[in-house]
């Protein structure tokens, strides 16, 4: 698993990354109530939102932590928008993006630097 | 909600919210406890139990003069003079135009005076602007050596029957001045979440003692603003900066109820020619409220289109609510829009969603009727 500075973690398999949110993010937000997830086939250049995760508060943008097209969407997460609290690194991934650039993943964070990083803010 | 980078102000709790290990933000510009558990169980935990809330950010004065309660009138469209001891209103500071200033509570706990409760992020330029026009008949204390808690839910009358009785017999609406805790206490029986409950004016140098005093009680959890927010939403209160401002007649904001008879009829109050004119015919939009039937939670700055999908005014606040399940939000429209059962469409990120105009409260108030 890769991290971003924005607290995203990416997954990969192949040329697949699954995207989603740290544990970390995940208590930032709060309660989690919405999200929207991307629809498949949309195209998204590392940096765009991927997805917007809405607590009681205020609604959060997901970014793309790497290029590519959306090949899958977790569409239960609009039903039960919780699992992204309950498991942000399990069943509340967001979306499959089969990845245009694979290197991009070189320049995101590995555990050792993320923990460093969180233990920084 | 207006924030500041500049000077953080403290309450006298702030150690407390983070000894208990709450997640504080800046708000008006006062570090301020967001939520502590979570605001959805927060919320959850005020409908069922009762909820205590900080917030002692809020403006506390009294007003004494003359007839501070005649002198008061020049200010505010509420009926003073008529105010019986024991008594509070809500009422609304209002510039030349009949625009809102500030909405306050404002009552006679005991035979001194005015006691006055405004908003945080506005009390500097409400005490200024209150004891400049009223600097020959009356004259304002800022009371910035008192905290103010909050105490909400429907266990909160059992909760401060313990500590006294007479607690209990308070209508919704009245106040008193008495001894609690030991120290002089201005109470009142109201609140800005739709249940029954408490405001609690207290010393400072006392605030720390009966904030843990009243957490003894095992139906007492801590509420930060996060859930004073979803909970004040779903009863349909406005939040003065969001839901009405400078830019809003009482009228426009369906703050029509603050008008007291007399005021109306003597037309005496600032702004009294637009907003009686407003009353009988001419008004350009009315605050409503929504449910929004689909999909995200629209919020503040969400556009409000007819249905035919043209644009005709903005959401001022809204989120999901915790209590019915499904998303609300309270907005801006022209009064053709704004008849309960209209269909309208909000638009958040660029998504037509479905909304009705649906009677406010959202979630019926519980407030304490004193039995006739």
């Amino acid at each position: 698993m890769r991290f971003t500075k924005d607290h995203e973690w990416v997954s990969v398999a192949g040329d697949v990354a699954t995207v989603g949110i740290t544990q970390y993010a995940a208590e930032q937000l709060g309660d989690v109530v919405f999200v929207e997830v991307p629809d498949v086939g949309k195209t998204l250049n590392k940096g765009d939102s991927l997805a917007v995760v809405e607590s009681v508060k205020a609604a959060s943008d997901v970014y793309a932590p790497v290029s590519g097209e959306v090949v899958e969407a977790n569409g239960s997460l609009s039903v039960t928008p919780e699992t992204v609290n309950a498991e942000p690194t399990g069943g509340g991934w967001f979306a499959k993006v089969k990845m245009s650039d694979p290197s991009q993943v070189d320049g995101l964070m590995d555990q050792a630097a993320y923990d460093a990083y969180l233990a920084s803010l | 909600m207006s924030e500041t980078a500049e000077i953080t102000l403290k309450t006298p709790l702030n150690a407390a919210h983070r000894a208990l290990g709450a997640r504080m933000v800046p708000f008006a510009g006062y570090d301020m406890p967001v939520q502590y558990e979570g605001v959805l169980a927060e919320h959850r935990w005020t409908r069922e139990h009762a909820g205590l809330f900080d917030v002692s950010h809020m403006g506390q004065a009294k007003l004494r003069g003359a007839d501070p309660f005649k002198s008061f009138e020049k200010l505010v469209p509420g009926d003073y003079q008529g105010l019986k001891l024991g008594k509070q209103r809500y009422s609304l500071l209002l510039n030349k135009d009949g625009g809102i200033l500030d909405d306050l509570m404002a009552g006679r706990p005991d035979d001194d005076g005015l006691f006055i409760v405004v908003n945080a992020a506005c009390k500097d330029a409400d005490f200024a602007l209150i004891a400049d026009a009223l600097k020959h008949e009356a004259t304002l204390e800022r009371l910035d050596d008192r905290a103010l808690l909050a105490i909400q839910g429907p266990e909160a009358a059992e909760v401060m029957a313990k500590h006294d009785p007479k607690l209990a017999e308070l209508g919704f609406m009245e106040c008193t001045r008495l001894a609690l805790f030991g120290v002089d206490c201005f109470v009142s029986r109201s609140g800005y979440t739709g249940e029954d409950g408490y405001e609690i004016s207290i010393p400072a140098d006392a605030a720390e003692r009966i904030w843990h005093a009243l957490l003894g009680d095992a139906r007492v959890k801590p509420i930060g603003l996060g859930a004073r927010d979803s909970l004040r939403l779903e009863a349909g209160l406005p939040l003065y900066g969001h839901d009405a401002d400078e830019s809003t007649s009482p009228v426009e904001a369906s703050l029509t109820f603050a008008l007291s008879k007399r005021r109306k009829e003597e037309a005496s109050f600032p702004g009294a020619q637009r907003i009686l004119k407003e009353l009988s015919s001419e008004l350009g939009r009315k605050r409503v409220g929504l449910h929004v039937k689909e999909g995200a939670p629209a919020r503040e700055g969400a556009e409000i289109a007819d249905s035919t999908g043209k644009v005709i005014g903005k959401v001022t606040s809204g989120g999901p609510s915790p209590t019915l399940g499904h998303n609300i939000a309270m907005g801006y429209v022209p009064p053709a829009s704004a008849e309960l059962g209209t269909e309208l469409k909000v638009i958040v990120r660029g998504k037509e969603l479905a909304a009705e105009v649906v009677a406010m409260p959202f979630v019926a108030q519980r407030y304490y009727r004193k039995p006739a």
